[in-house]
């Protein structure tokens, strides 16, 4: 019973941060108000880090929180409160029908997911990262980032300088 | 008797749920912005199926891709954000039915 306490504490917070996931990104696009929706996407990223934490990845636990957590969903809000939004609250229901016929498919699309996981057990080359080296998960990441990943490194960087232009010059007021 | 560690099966499913929400949610909502967070989520959903890969697999390959689509979610909110604003300036409204035209 003692060796088996990690794993009901892992199952335990597996069950309970999936069901919080689950109902949060429901509420995210069933919220009429948007700030709303905003807070529970926040609550969604919340939960997913705490999976990356029981998959042993720390360092995209951290970078979730900080990147998703905090730096998007505040420019969501900050967009939000910039715009007023207060006629698309009161917009109703249209297109009901195309609406319906969406859910049913993205249902569908689940139930093939659902069924193409769990048809098959994982299989590929097992790696040389185990949990035991993965705990030092900032150092492996960093090794692999800065060698192998190297080239791709270069390229996001040259990608957010992109956006940041881009960005600049699209909120830019025309003259 | 030993119990089970939480099988990846599980995190694949609740990341396939995650991804349908969002579909669902970018399918359904005509408000710009509630739609671009079922994006975020979307992504957030693909970002789950990696790290659950790499982790049972035991590779580095699925927590850099990961990283990778962090850093381009950063830059499409930034970008993205950025269109709404001046759409909104332009045309008054987010609704993603009344945007129909490629140019105003």
């Amino acid at each position: 019973m003692v060796e088996n306490i990690g794993t009901i504490f892992q199952w335990l917070i597996f069950l309970g941060v999936a069901f919080t996931s689950i109902i949060a990104s429901f509420l995210v696009i069933t919220r009429k108000n948007p700030i709303h929706s905003a807070l529970f996407l926040v609550l969604t990223f919340l939960c997913v880090a705490v999976l990356y934490l029981l998959l042993y990845s720390q360092f995209i636990a951290i970078i979730q929180v900080v990147v998703y957590a905090g730096a998007i969903v505040m420019l969501i809000v900050f967009v939000i409160m910039l715009l007023d939004l207060e006629e698309e609250l009161r917009s109703g229901l249209k297109l009901l029908y195309s609406k319906v016929i969406g859910i049913a498919l993205a249902v569908l699309f689940l139930f093939g997911l659902i069924y193409s996981v769990a048809a098959k057990s994982l299989t590929g080359k097992i790696g040389t990262y185990t949990p035991e080296k993965m705990s030092a998960n900032v150092k492996a990441v960093g090794e692999v980032l800065f060698t192998q990943y190297l080239f791709p490194f270069e390229i996001v960087s040259v990608l957010l300088v992109a956006a940041i232009v881009g960005a600049v010059i699209l909120s830019k007021k025309r003259t | 008797m030993v119990i089970p560690s939480v099988p990846p099966v599980l995190y694949l499913i609740l990341s396939g749920i995650l991804f349908t929400i969002g579909v669902i949610g970018a399918l359904t909502r005509r408000n710009a912005i509630v739609v671009f967070m079922c994006i975020e989520m979307m992504l957030n959903a693909v970002n789950l199926t990696f790290i659950t890969v790499s982790r049972f697999l035991q590779s580095m390959d699925g927590v850099l891709f990961a990283f990778f689509v962090m850093a381009v979610a950063a830059a499409e909110a930034a970008v993205g954000l950025a269109i709404f604003v001046m759409v909104y300036r332009s045309r008054e409204t987010v609704n993603v039915d009344e945007i129909n035209l490629l140019k105003w």
